[in-house]
């Protein structure tokens, strides 16, 4: 007789690389089930969902277009899971950010752009960055845990501003929930002709760079690692992991801050309701996917604005529901957790 | 004898973790009624070989026969219906459930606890071997012996007829170790084999009939205990002569006094007085030992001493200085080496060798911000080459054997040359080889002038390295010997809790 057990003792380092390419596999087995309930053919499916969008200039942009905020997003989510701080509050941080670009950017009629730019950057990264120091502190001095708070906290801002939206900041004209557009010298740049592609999307890739450069070359890369590998080994060697798990959270919800700045200066031009449609919540499925490292980040944030693309255009051509693209992206988090967790084990085959 | 069928054959068993060969090719046979040790040095592979018994690992190759027939033993509750009993290092009981509910647990049968019904089957079993444990009693307020005895147990209840017992000794004082040996000579009586697994020498003299020895992964060794001796044995476990660390007698302990220790009060995790006013002190070129059954205020001692607790009362003075506590990194400054009790406390496992050699130095590395990872990378390449460290600097750490591990730990402390180093366990888990190594840097560090205490629960570890040694017993220093009146009956005395008040009247007497 021949059967498998599990024992627990970590997986060969091999792999852990193949873990997100594993996990997209799998999700995407799980999903055909639900492709084939809706009536569709799942090769289909996912031709018209991750290979026609790149044969198409349009498209293309648009998939970076999509992947600025979560670019931004994912690399805010991964620098504060490294430090072992879990900064579930990405989405309220880019809420923050953006009603405060919405705010600044219609105060800076007639500056010039060379300066309203980098004051709406800097007003965003430090409202991301106030509204995350709550839960920061709450945890480093109390111990208080992050998760629930930065949860939290999301429903509070997005709430706000909504409330704004709906309150003084409503558009007289059209009644609508929508802030004033913002000055001209305070909008992002369009970077090509006829494309959305916007100024964000520099911000996204130093973002990037920032977090590798951060991780490959600092003194504080390496501080918020072994803070978030090993705190009491690492507190233990003389890392102020309290402080560092403080600086990462911060640094964590400005650049969420920045996230909702770009939406606003580089797409929607004002506030409204919904500008994000859980940028803040893809990024933790993007943090986790790409490792909690840079190139990771990367390609995972590419992957899922891809599937944010494709599905739009498959639900069009095959009449499958667009929240499909949803069900795919939160079922990667599920697969690739459970892979994570089965990489503690090895598969051995027990003999008869 | 040689007539009497075994009730346990293993026949060739291979066990392989990776590359490594934790069992290779091992034969072992149990005869009813016979206390078996199974000996070896620290990864000799005793406690693989047994799991496997226990259902708790597959064999690779070979198989097993219980009593004359073939069995496979594909879990723990397989491992139990052939009537295997283990008792482990670490006890398996849950504290705010009594005794009787604890050996119970998982065999209650029904849907309903028939609570009188439960009492009268646990009493019975306590009967039949002659226990005296209240079933009423709730676990967490039994001593560690005890608790130990509610273990063994549970075993019985489960008509074990192999007991296997894993280290039983480690956590107990020598006498609760005696009375634990009363209590496995009643069930040899009782018709139950005991396979006993231990690495030190005097227990299998003491209990065993049989003795079968292995040395990584192997039998290298199966002898009747009537007819060996404990240096015979010795040799085969490794496999050469023991070296002794040898100790410079010259060695003159300078009267500066290194590390003073005035009054230290802390609560444990639970908020029980852990130390009640620790006192004491460590002389340049001294070796303190600090004695005592585990629990009983070392694990808060070395916390406090590591930077890692901040005491309720008390001052620790390093070269006439007072340090700052709670705080690791002033404790670094005063160059105070340290050596966690937990060496996983001490490293990050997933970084490199390279980050943890360097981790504790970090300003000497760093320009404006930035890594200088050349220098980094040479530190670590010196100081792998000098504590002979298995291990490429870009290694991740918990790829490491432990004992490699705790030459990470020693490589980074001990060079920077501290002035007080404060060891912990350093030699817990440890072969023979690792452990004379450490051995042998403590003593270095002590002759080039390191006051070094040493907090051990192996009490041949602290009479071999050091010139005084004290007792800590219930977080108070108890007493107090020189490393030459000191012997291992009157420190075992005063471990166990023989009070000085006793001790005073005896010596009034």
């Amino acid at each position: 007789m021949l059967g498998f057990r599990l024992e627990r003792a970590p997986a060969p380092l091999w792999l852990r690389g193949f873990i997100p390419i594993l996990a997209i596999l799998v999700t995407f087995v799980l999903v055909s089930v639900l492709i084939l309930a809706a009536g569709a053919n799942p090769l289909d499916t996912f031709y018209q969902l991750l290979i026609l969008p790149l044969t198409k200039a349009t498209s293309r942009a648009e998939i970076l277009v999509k992947a600025t905020p979560l670019l931004l997003t994912g690399v805010a989510v991964a620098f504060a899971f490294a430090s072992g701080y879990y900064n579930i509050g990405a989405e309220g941080q880019l809420y923050a950010g953006a009603t405060v670009a919405a705010f600044l950017g219609t105060q800076l009629e007639g500056v010039s752009p060379l300066l309203a730019i980098p004051v709406m950057i800097l007003g965003g990264f430090i409202a991301g960055a106030l509204w995350a120091l709550p839960s920061a502190i709450l945890k480093v001095r109390l111990g208080v845990d992050e998760v629930v708070t930065t949860l939290l906290l999301n429903s509070v801002m997005i709430f706000f501003a909504s409330a704004l939206l709906n309150g003084p900041w409503r558009d007289p004209i059209s009644n609508w929930p929508q802030s004033p557009t913002i000055a001209a010298s305070a909008q992002f740049p369009q970077l090509f002709a006829r494309t959305r592609i916007h100024f964000g999307f520099v911000l996204a890739i130093l973002a990037v760079a920032a977090l590798w450069w951060v991780f490959a070359r600092t003194r504080f890369g390496l501080d918020v690692r072994a803070a978030g590998l090993g705190s009491e080994a690492a507190r233990f060697m003389g890392v102020r992991v309290g402080r560092v798990m403080l600086l990462a959270a911060l640094i964590s919800g400005g650049v969420a801050g920045v996230a909702g700045v770009s939406e606003v200066a580089g797409t929607q031009l004002h506030l409204i309701e919904g500008i994000s449609p859980g940028y803040g919540y893809t990024a933790i499925i993007i943090a986790t996917l790409g490792g909690l490292t840079a190139p990771g980040v990367a390609l995972a944030a590419l992957f899922l604005a891809l599937v944010d693309v494709g599905i739009l255009s498959a639900s069009r051509e095959l009449g499958i529901p667009t929240y499909l693209g949803e069900i795919i992206q939160a079922m990667l988090l599920l697969v690739t957790l459970a892979l994570l967790l089965l990489n503690r084990y090895r598969l051995r085959r027990a003999r008869a | 004898m040689s007539v009497m069928q075994p009730v346990v054959m293993m026949q060739g068993i291979v066990k392989r973790f990776g590359a490594l060969v934790a069992s290779d090719h091992v034969d072992l046979d149990i005869l009813p009624n016979e206390i078996h040790a199974l000996l070896g040095e620290n990864g000799a592979g005793k406690t693989t070989l047994m799991k496997i018994l226990y259902g708790l690992y597959q064999p690779d190759e070979g198989h097993i026969v219980i009593g004359g027939q073939p069995a496979r033993l594909a879990s723990p509750a397989a491992a139990i219906a052939h009537g295997i009993g283990f008792v482990s290092q670490h006890f398996s009981l849950v504290p705010t459930l009594t005794v009787a509910e604890n050996i119970v647990l998982g065999y209650e049968g029904g849907a309903l606890l028939d609570r009188a019904a439960m009492i009268a089957s646990v009493t019975d079993t306590e009967q039949r071997y002659g226990f005296r444990v209240d079933p009423n009693a709730l676990v967490r307020n039994l001593s560690v012996g005890q608790q130990q005895r509610v273990e063994i147990l549970k075993a019985l209840y489960r008509d074990c007829r192999v007991l296997i017992l894993d280290e039983p000794t480690a956590v107990l004082t020598p006498q609760d170790a005696e009375s634990l040996f009363e209590t496995l000579r009643d069930l040899q009586q009782k018709h139950l084999s005991v396979i006993i697994i231990t690495h030190k020498l005097e227990e299998v003299m003491a209990i065993s009939q049989r003795v079968t020895v292995l040395r990584q992964g192997r039998v290298v060794g199966r002898v009747n205990t009537a007819e060996t001796s404990p240096p015979q044995l010795a040799n085969l476990m490794v496999g050469r002569n023991t070296v002794i660390v040898t100790r410079n007698l010259d060695h003159q302990i300078s009267p500066e006094v290194a590390l003073t220790v005035d009054g230290l009060r802390a609560s444990d995790r639970r908020g029980v007085a852990a130390l009640r006013g620790v006192t004491f002190h460590v002389h340049a070129g001294e070796v303190v030992g600090i004695a005592g059954v585990a629990g009983n205020g070392q694990s808060e001692l070395v916390r406090i001493l590591n930077g890692m607790q901040v005491p309720e009362g008390g001052s620790v003075v390093v070269s006439g200085k007072p340090v700052t506590l709670g705080d690791p990194r002033a404790l670094s400054r005063a160059r105070v080496g340290r050596i966690p009790e937990d060496r996983l406390k001490g490293v990050v496992g997933d970084l490199n060798v390279t980050h943890n050699l360097t981790l504790e130095r970090i300003d000497d590395y760093t320009r404006a911000g930035h890594l200088d990872h050349k220098s980094m990378r040479e530190t670590a390449e010196r100081l792998i080459h000098e504590y002979q460290i298995k291990a490429k600097p870009y290694d991740l750490a918990r790829t490491l054997s432990g004992g490699n591990m705790q030459k990470i730990i020693l490589a980074r402390t001990l060079s920077q040359r501290p002035v007080v180093v404060i060891a912990a366990q350093p030699t817990r888990g440890l072969d023979v080889g690792a452990t004379e190594y450490v051995h042998q840097k403590l003593l270095e560090q002590k002759e080039r002038g390191a006051g070094v205490l040493l907090i051990s629960e192996d009490l041949d570890e602290i009479m071999i390295l050091s010139d005084r040694i004290l007792v800590i017993y219930e977080g108070a220093i108890v007493g107090e010997f020189s490393a030459a009146n000191a012997t291992v009956e009157a420190i075992g005395l005063l471990m166990a809790g023989s009070t000085a008040r006793q001790q005073t009247v005896e010596a009034l007497s």
